[in-house]
């Protein structure tokens, strides 16, 4: 891939008629392959004891602190709800991200179409746990609150916030990614490797905000019918929030 | 005489720049506001770290939604200028 590329879409490897295989789907299919394998590695021996595995530690601080964070977010929400969506979303775009330190990668969220089916997942996510939760009336009564007026703007906030997330992670790793290639092409020694690192760092940022925003999103569309507070929480959980 | 083609490609690519450089300005006065601010507060309760750290990112990515508009028009007109398409197919 060179500079004049502008996403892994243009890089086309094979093509058979209507179908094609790019960079984008031949990446995808690699960061899809590095996650499984490194889990099925570490879930083949995972163990209950005390002395836990090195991956199996790693994998249940990662897990951890999204339960966590997820929990914040909605407010007391058991976040066993949330996490397989939420989880993924932000496993893969991290792992996506991250692994731009291989020479010769690019990532797949640097394409708009990956973007756009992230956002779209979020998008549809929405409305999905809001009426799983809640019912259907609750969640369209959410649209004319606090008056019908707002209906418009409501609506127009649901697209354009869809859209941003979209742009957003897309416009950090495509740009991360030109910068890299263009600075490789006028200051070919050391120079590259800062920019690289300071992409590693908002690769990251990013997946966190994505994950982050789209929890938020779920999260306001089940807000303003918000059940009583009080259900029964783990006792780890609830002596932490004491101290 | 310049051609409808080559008034189209200066005003895009011209327009391109300036919707960048002055989008990014905004954008990053309006981040670097929020940021100070939430660096603040962190500073004078670090025990509300975690959360406010959390709204600060929530927030910042609102203001850079803004700044996103303003990348997407640049994209645009730069990758997918529908004028030029018109006078290049007319």
């Amino acid at each position: 891939m060179d500079v004049s590329q502008l996403t892994p879409d243009e890089v086309v490897y094979w093509e058979w008629g209507f179908f094609k295989l790019n960079a984008t789907i031949v990446f995808t299919w690699v960061v899809m392959g590095v996650m499984l394998m490194v889990a099925h590695l570490i879930a083949r021996r995972l163990t209950a004891s005390t002395d836990v595995p090195r991956g199996q530690n790693v994998l249940e601080v990662i897990l951890e602190y999204m339960s966590d964070e997820i929990e914040e977010i909605s407010g007391g929400d058991r976040p066993g709800r949330y996490l397989p969506f939420i989880g993924t979303i932000f496993l893969f775009i991290a792992v996506a991200n991250l692994l731009t330190i291989v020479p010769g990668y690019v990532p797949p969220t640097a394409s708009l179409s990956t973007t756009a089916a992230l956002a779209g997942a979020a998008f549809l996510a929405v409305p999905a746990y809001a009426i799983l939760r809640d019912g259907l009336r609750p969640y369209l009564r959410n649209y004319i609150e606090p008056t019908p007026i707002m209906l418009p703007f409501n609506l127009l906030a649901d697209l354009s916030r869809t859209v941003a997330l979209a742009v957003r992670l897309f416009g950090n790793a495509m740009s991360g990614a030109k910068i890299a290639a263009i600075l490789i092409a006028v200051i070919p020694f050391l120079f590259p490797v800062l920019f690289k690192a300071l992409g590693l760092l908002t690769g990251f940022v990013q997946a966190y905000i994505f994950a982050v925003l789209a929890m938020v999103y779920i999260a306001s569309g089940m807000s303003v019918t918000e059940k009583p507070r009080g259900r029964a929480r783990p006792h780890d959980r609830s002596e932490r929030r004491i101290d | 005489m310049i051609e409808a083609q080559t008034v189209v490609a200066i005003a895009s690519v011209i327009t391109a720049g300036l919707t960048t450089a002055i989008g990014c300005v905004g954008a990053a006065i309006g981040e670097a506001r929020g940021l100070d601010r939430a660096l603040a507060s962190i500073a004078q309760q670090p025990d509300e770290a975690a959360r406010l750290t959390r709204t600060a990112f929530v927030g910042l990515a609102f203001v850079e939604s803004s700044g996103i508009y303003c990348f997407v028009i640049g994209l645009i007109l730069i990758f997918a200028n529908p004028f030029w398409n018109q006078l290049a197919g007319g």
